[in-house]
């Protein structure tokens, strides 16, 4: 059980500022056509955000590599998932 | 091995340990729920790429990013509210707590106000395959939101009754990996159907 730091506050008002400056830029940018890398860029932005939320707002930062293992291997399977389906519907 | 029927229950770390690990198993059934509904989303959008231009472009993306920051915000509040009862700040995480739940019926108003504008242009679920998915994936993830608020006010409830202090946070810490996936969700949720159909 990590104790809360007198830091803490500091550091999750930093994470929630650049979570908003990303929000910001991912509206911008989809202004602007740059047709398929409109939704590779708002991916990545999303990613990155998803990174923020879950290392310091979900403390993954900190924890073991239990923790880390039961937070990634669903993202695997997630992409086992989407991956098999597209080979089957793109390749038929 | 021996004699060890469920001691370690007892030790508050180990059940801490134990707690979050239950939270993140659970959560992993949740990204696959929600998994579904995106690769659905991938195989339509491959599909009918035109049909999803023209119709994503109909929803309203001010207000779209306007609850994108009030996730966001509630999320930030949940956050602050934990590292305060970490401290020994229990009143402190009342607050916290009560404008998390606050933000999230900001939230869902907004959301209502989007779906009454939609209806009254005639974009029901049946419409099409972009509206049928908005509706679906954004409609799971706000049955989310109103969970989220019955157990953040659950949770509230027992800090007024004097429940967590910095020794005992444990709910108060699981309360809030659940509320941060739900934010999590949206995160992907708007670009996908407001920003980059």
């Amino acid at each position: 059980m990590a104790h809360g730091s007198r830091g803490g506050t500091a550091v999750y008002l930093a994470v929630f500022s650049a979570l908003l400056a990303l929000t910001g830029v991912t509206v911008l940018v989809s202004y602007i056509d740059m047709g398929l890398m409109n939704v590779v860029v708002a991916l990545l932005i999303a990613s990155g955000k998803a990174a923020l939320v879950a290392l310091f707002f979900m403390h993954l930062k900190g924890e073991s590599r239990l923790v880390w293992g039961f937070a990634l291997v669903p993202l695997l399977f997630l992409a086992l998932i989407i991956l098999g389906t597209l080979v089957d519907t793109q390749l038929r | 091995m021996s004699g060890g029927h469920s001691a370690e229950h007892h030790d508050p770390a180990v059940a801490f340990e134990a707690a979050k690990l239950g939270v993140w198993t659970f959560l992993a059934t949740e990204v696959l729920l929600f998994g579904a509904l995106f690769t659905a989303y991938t195989v339509f959008r491959l599909k009918f790429p035109e049909l999803f231009h023209a119709e994503h472009e109909k929803l309203n993306r001010v207000l779209g990013a306007v609850n994108t920051v009030v996730l966001i915000t509630s999320s930030l509040t949940v956050a602050l509210g934990i590292d305060a009862v970490k401290r020994g700040k229990a009143r402190l995480l009342q607050g916290y707590f009560g404008a998390t739940i606050l933000l999230a019926g900001v939230f869902l108003c907004v959301k209502y106000v989007e779906y009454s504008e939609k209806f009254h242009h005639g974009l029901f679920p049946g419409t099409n395959i972009f509206f049928s998915l908005y509706y679906m994936m954004t409609g799971i993830h706000g049955i989310h939101v109103v969970a989220g608020m019955g157990v953040l006010g659950y949770i509230l409830v027992l800090a007024r009754r004097g429940r967590f202090s910095e020794a005992y946070y444990t709910p108060v810490e699981m309360s809030g990996l659940y509320w941060h996936f739900v934010d999590l969700v949206w995160i992907y949720l708007f670009p996908l159907l407001y920003l980059a159909g």
